[in-house]
């Protein structure tokens, strides 16, 4: 049997009138059933881009212009429009940062839900209510027949997330790509979320891209990890085996910024410098103007080598 | 007499309440003598806080908690409903108008959203240069190359000066709100999540420019953040507060290693750690009350694992538990 999702060569550029900005260039990565993929990177990286494109919600002036995304073994850069609509929110589902993005604040939640229920199932809007109920009772809310008649303006943040998350789930998707949920939440709040977001993929099977720039929420969650960097993956594998042993400068650089791996009141261990912007890059290497190890070489374009098996890297010097 | 200088700035018994006004439906309910009580946010309660000369302090909590509200009134942008404030041990009212305004200048404030706190239509030598020049610290002809020396001291480079906040980066603006406070050479920094809003390799380059300036220019901090991984990294005491109060304050080794009340040790289990695998999270239960309707008695009890009678009804008070380690937990008496 196939992945369930398999992203190869993927680029996702932005024709502006500054330049091409290549949001996504060249990122290839692959989600298993019931694993969670941490896709960690740094504003601007293209970690966000990368989701919005697997969804087909790449806006103009950016494109797809090259590679593939296979889901279920089905390849979805081929499909059209009305193709998209009906895989959006049915076998693929996305939960954002911010909830108030996902939910409509004038209309009640029960309308949003059966709605989306609805879209994609030919039920009766009772039968389409009852699997509302059981899935707001399976994200952690507490009398779901109560807050279904609330409107979104009633919910705390982190109750309005879990809203959202029920709605990503509540045509059991195959695949669910959430962009920094608990970002806006506070630590007690982001506790919560992330333990049922944990049991939720063990239970339904569904695999799961978690996008974030914390590494530190992605070890506890995550089974396998890509780090971005100015739109490319630079380093992938094995959560334990990139967490313990990075084998790219930028992984060990951010890891080792940081402040609670490093004693307290000493300095931190930093990255010179700033992201690149994404319109002036070169072929080269985009980490090497910030890069300790960088030598001439690293002019060239770094292809992605695999040192050890199930792990990939780009880079030339890769650390030992 | 101990021989303990006088802290630098100390708060005694400090609160402050947001009266909520009526609207007007409220205004005519009273009118016909349905007046509905005044919703009374208390966003701090009785809070006392000292910080000695050359101290860094931590103040952690999560939203709403009042840390802000505290960090404004400890940088005079915000004056208490209640309680007395002391500078150099000396109360406030006791202060002329000439070291009134001393003090406005030693205490300063470096806010968190780098975007929103520097004014978009003014160049970067009058945003840094302002404030020295209208306080006479420097004279008009002086200023350029005081602004050049300032920036320098942040890490920027002195040539941008002619330039606006818009053309430089989020970790580049936070240091320009650091070198607008240092301009006036102040002895206190209030940081209110000056680092929150930066990519994690730029906040280690600005958590070391707070460290560098500590020890050059010999600052104290009062340093706010619900990150407990930055609390820890710069800070030698910690107070945790939870809707309004101080639960616990400990030297930052000691609250770390041996948590007290159960929020704190709640709140040191659930940040994510680097070195923690695919753990099992085990999360506290519940929200965040509202602080306009706290539960009575102690306001964590709802959430408490170890919750019991006493807890619903009584308001427990900050005890000393271990030496310098205060916390405010029923479960602390014998």
């Amino acid at each position: 049997m196939s992945a369930l999702l398999e992203v190869a060569g993927l680029r996702t550029h932005f024709h502006t009138a500054e330049g091409v900005v290549k949001a996504v260039d060249d990122v290839s990565l692959v989600v298993e059933r019931g694993r969670i993929l941490g896709l960690v990177g740094e504003s601007g990286s293209g970690k966000s881009m990368t989701g919005y494109s697997i969804l087909g919600l790449v806006d103009a002036p950016g494109r797809i212009v090259a590679g593939s995304i296979r889901l279920e073994g089905r390849e979805l850069t081929t499909l059209g429009a009305e193709a998209w609509r009906r895989l959006r929110g049915d076998r693929v589902a996305m939960i954002f940062q911010d909830p108030m993005m996902t939910l409509n604040p004038v209309l009640r939640i029960d309308t949003q839900m059966v709605e989306a229920v609805r879209a994609h199932r030919d039920v009766s809007r009772a039968a389409a209510l009852e699997r509302c109920r059981a899935v707001l009772a399976r994200v952690g809310i507490p009398s779901p027949d109560e807050r279904l008649r609330a409107y979104p303006h009633h919910f705390s943040g982190g109750m309005r997330q879990r809203v959202a998350i029920a709605i990503a789930l509540i045509n059991e998707p195959a695949l669910i790509i959430a962009d920094e949920p608990t970002t806006a939440l506070d630590v007690t709040i982001q506790g919560q979320i992330l333990a049922e977001m944990q049991k939720l993929c063990a239970e339904s099977g569904a695999g799961l891209i978690w996008i974030t720039h914390d590494l530190s929420v992605v070890a506890g969650l995550a089974d396998e990890v890509c780090v971005m960097y100015a739109g490319r993956v630079v380093e992938s594998g094995p959560v334990d085996a990139i967490l313990d042993h990075p084998l790219h400068p930028y992984t060990r650089g951010l890891l080792e910024s940081i402040p609670s791996r490093n004693a307290p009141g000493h300095p931190l261990a930093q990255i010179p410098g700033m992201t690149p912007s994404l319109a002036a890059l070169d072929a080269g290497c985009s980490f090497r103007a910030r890069c300790s190890r960088a030598r001439e070489d690293c002019r060239a374009a770094p292809a992605p080598t695999h040192p050890v098996p199930g792990r990939t890297v780009r880079c030339l010097h890769p650390l030992q | 007499m101990s021989a303990q200088p006088a802290p630098l700035l100390e708060l005694r018994g400090i609160s402050r309440r947001f009266t909520q006004r009526p609207d007007a439906a409220q205004r005519l309910a009273a009118v016909f003598g349905a007046r509905a009580p005044d919703a009374v946010v208390r966003a701090v309660d009785d809070v006392s806080l000292a910080v000695r000369e050359r101290e860094v302090v931590g103040l952690v909590g999560e939203s709403g908690c009042g840390k802000s509200t505290l960090g404004r009134m400890v940088a005079r942008i915000l004056e208490p409903t209640a309680g007395e404030r002391y500078w150099r041990g000396r109360p406030y009212r006791e202060l002329d108008t000439a070291e009134h305004r001393a003090e406005r200048l030693a205490v300063q404030m470096i806010f968190q959203d780098p975007y929103a706190s520097l004014n978009p239509r003014m160049r970067i030598a009058d945003i840094v240069g302002e404030a020295p020049v209208v306080h006479g610290l420097v004279t008009r002809a002086e200023r350029e190359g005081y602004v050049a020396a300032v920036l320098e001291r942040v890490g920027l480079d002195a040539g941008s000066m002619r330039r606006f906040p818009h053309q430089f980066s989020g970790g580049q603006r936070s240091r320009i709100g650091i070198a607008r406070a240092l301009a006036v050479r102040p002895r206190f920094l209030v940081c209110d999540e000056a680092v929150a809003a930066l990519d994690v390799s730029i906040q280690a380059q600005v958590l070391n420019l707070f460290i560098r300036l500590r020890e050059e220019l010999g600052l104290t901090y009062l340093f706010i953040s619900h990150d407990l991984g930055v609390i820890r990294h710069l800070s030698d005491r910690v107070m945790v507060m939870y809707l309004g109060r101080i639960v616990e304050s400990a030297p930052v080794a000691e609250i770390y290693e041996r948590p007290n009340h159960p929020y704190t040790e709640a709140l040191i289990a659930e940040v994510p750690r680097v070195d923690a695998r695919k753990r099992r999270y085990v999360p506290i239960r519940g929200e965040i009350p509202s602080p306009l309707a706290p539960p009575p008695g102690c306001h964590f009890h709802p959430r408490c694992p170890k919750a019991f009678a006493r807890c619903r009804v009584e308001t427990p008070a900050l005890r000393e538990v271990a030496p310098g380690h205060l916390s405010a937990c029923h479960l602390n008496d014998p």
